[in-house]
């Protein structure tokens, strides 16, 4: 008798939701190390100044590689402006959009509010809807059928995340979305995750992107020039690698459905441009164990709790070569997932069950 | 009717800080201000189940340390998403030392 494996079924709507609900993996406890409050109130305080210090060094390299593009058009030299230009739109709005989101990069409310709508414009995000998959991404990290930001589902598409890095295929799943959006229309996977009072705002979001893309589209056609284009929605293709480089790593190969971050997360040590690109989230099991602490602060809880966790990647390189073979054993065998190992000074996976006192129940 | 229960010592609450106090199967939250005022909600966030007393006070705000849901704890108001629900407050009275609240 032969027996086939169950296919995973990455819908939000679907089998794998229901038992997802069913069997507690939806909305449960996750594991955290333990952190003195004192300490922790430390780590979660806000402060305008990294931010602000930040974002003014974004927004100068920003716009003085736009205006190398413009100054150095129709020529080679426009290439190495495109290649910065590129990554600072494409890339780190990611990490931008990602730390305003969760409120924690700046201490003033607005300023948060501010970069993280340009941000989510620069990555073609409905900014509505992607702040609440990203708290679904937090309440059932790489929770099968639960999950709404699980970059590479199993078994891998190997031609579609290499394809990722072009940007050629979130861009055509963008854009067609913020147009349906725009449209009134949502998903029954959005409306999954959105409630009903944000319909209405979603909807409104995406009709100003369009907004914004339509004047691009008619500024570039009244100048007869492709530099507006360059500058507004095709950095999404062009810049996007940087974000797909690191981005990827974040929970790729690892285990799904378990309430434990350190098993299904990945913290990866980088260089500093990375890092600058990235806010600090190679930090990723800590930013996921404690979406309280900002960018500027992950490097010293870093520090505070890594005896508890799984040993990081020393770099890129390293991570995606580790990688690798699992992704092409997932090929055949999609339960297949790489362990993460936790050092004998971590507290076991699922605690509680190392705990129980069992000289009861072997004397009956 | 009123039903005043002791919630903790003044000095069990750091200023600017939050504290968790259960009582009767349920739980709840108390906040000294930065002014040095006492507040008491609800200890569960409104978005999902989130001890609020593990999240940060700044000011007259309660940032739940799940989502970073935020609220006002004067008031109980949610300031945005995602965040929808009010969260229900709690008279508070200070007495010979200690923080009560009114549960009724």
């Amino acid at each position: 008798m032969t027996t086939t494996a169950k296919k995973r079924d990455y819908s939000l709507v679907g089998e794998s939701t229901r038992l997802a609900i069913e069997t507690g993996l939806a909305s449960a406890e996750w594991y955290h190390t333990d952190v003195p409050r004192k300490t922790m109130k430390e780590l979660m305080q806000r402060s305008d100044g990294p931010a602000i210090r930040d974002t003014i060094i974004w927004i100068v390299a920003i716009l003085g590689s736009a205006a190398g593009i413009i100054w150095f058009w129709g020529t080679w030299w426009v290439v190495p402006f495109l290649f910065v230009y590129g990554v600072l739109y494409g890339s780190s709005s990611d990490s931008r959009w990602h730390e305003c989101g969760h409120g924690t990069a700046f201490r003033t409310r607005w300023m948060s509010d501010v970069v993280y709508h340009i941000a989510s414009f620069m990555l073609m995000r409905n900014p509505v809807q992607w702040r609440w998959s990203h708290a679904r991404h937090h309440t059932d990290t790489i929770i099968v059928g639960r999950d709404a930001e699980i970059a590479v589902m199993r078994p891998p598409d190997l031609i579609k995340a290499a394809l990722a890095f072009t940007g050629i295929l979130d861009f055509r799943y963008s854009l067609p979305t913020l147009v349906r959006q725009a449209f009134g229309k949502l998903s029954d996977d959005e409306k999954s995750y959105i409630p009903e009072m944000e319909y209405g705002k979603a909807v409104v979001a995406a009709r100003w992107h369009m907004v914004v893309y339509a004047a691009t589209i008619a500024v570039a056609i009244a100048l007869g020039s492709w530099i507006p284009l360059v500058l507004i929605g095709l950095p999404r293709l062009y810049g996007t690698w940087h974000m797909v480089m690191t981005g990827l790593l974040q929970h790729i190969g690892l285990a799904d459905n378990v309430t434990d971050h350190r098993l299904n997360t990945r913290t990866v040590y980088m260089n500093p441009i990375s890092r600058f690109i990235y806010w600090n989230m190679n930090y990723h099991v800590e930013h996921h164990m404690f979406p309280m602490v900002p960018y500027h602060a992950l490097p010293k809880l870093h520090e505070l709790i890594k005896h508890d966790l799984p040993e990081p990647n020393p770099s890129i390189w390293h991570a995606y070569r580790e990688v690798w073979p699992v992704l092409l054993r997932q090929l055949k065998y999609e339960d297949y997932y790489l362990k993460r190992e936790l050092p004998p000074t971590a507290k076991p996976y699922r605690g509680e069950f190392h705990e129980v006192d069992m000289t009861a129940a072997a004397a009956e | 009717m009123a039903d005043w229960v002791e919630a903790c010592a003044v000095d069990d609450v750091d200023e600017e800080d939050v504290i968790r106090f259960d009582h009767g199967g349920r739980t709840f939250a108390i906040y000294r201000s930065p002014d040095d005022e006492f507040f008491a909600t609800d200890g569960f966030c409104t978005h999902e189940q989130a001890h609020l007393a593990d999240g940060l006070v700044m000011d007259d705000i309660i940032e739940c340390p799940k989502h970073n849901g935020r609220f006002n704890y004067k008031t109980g108001q949610a300031k945005g998403a995602p965040v929808c629900v009010n969260l229900k407050t709690y008279p508070v009275k200070v007495e010979a030392g200690k923080v009560m609240i009114d549960i009724g």
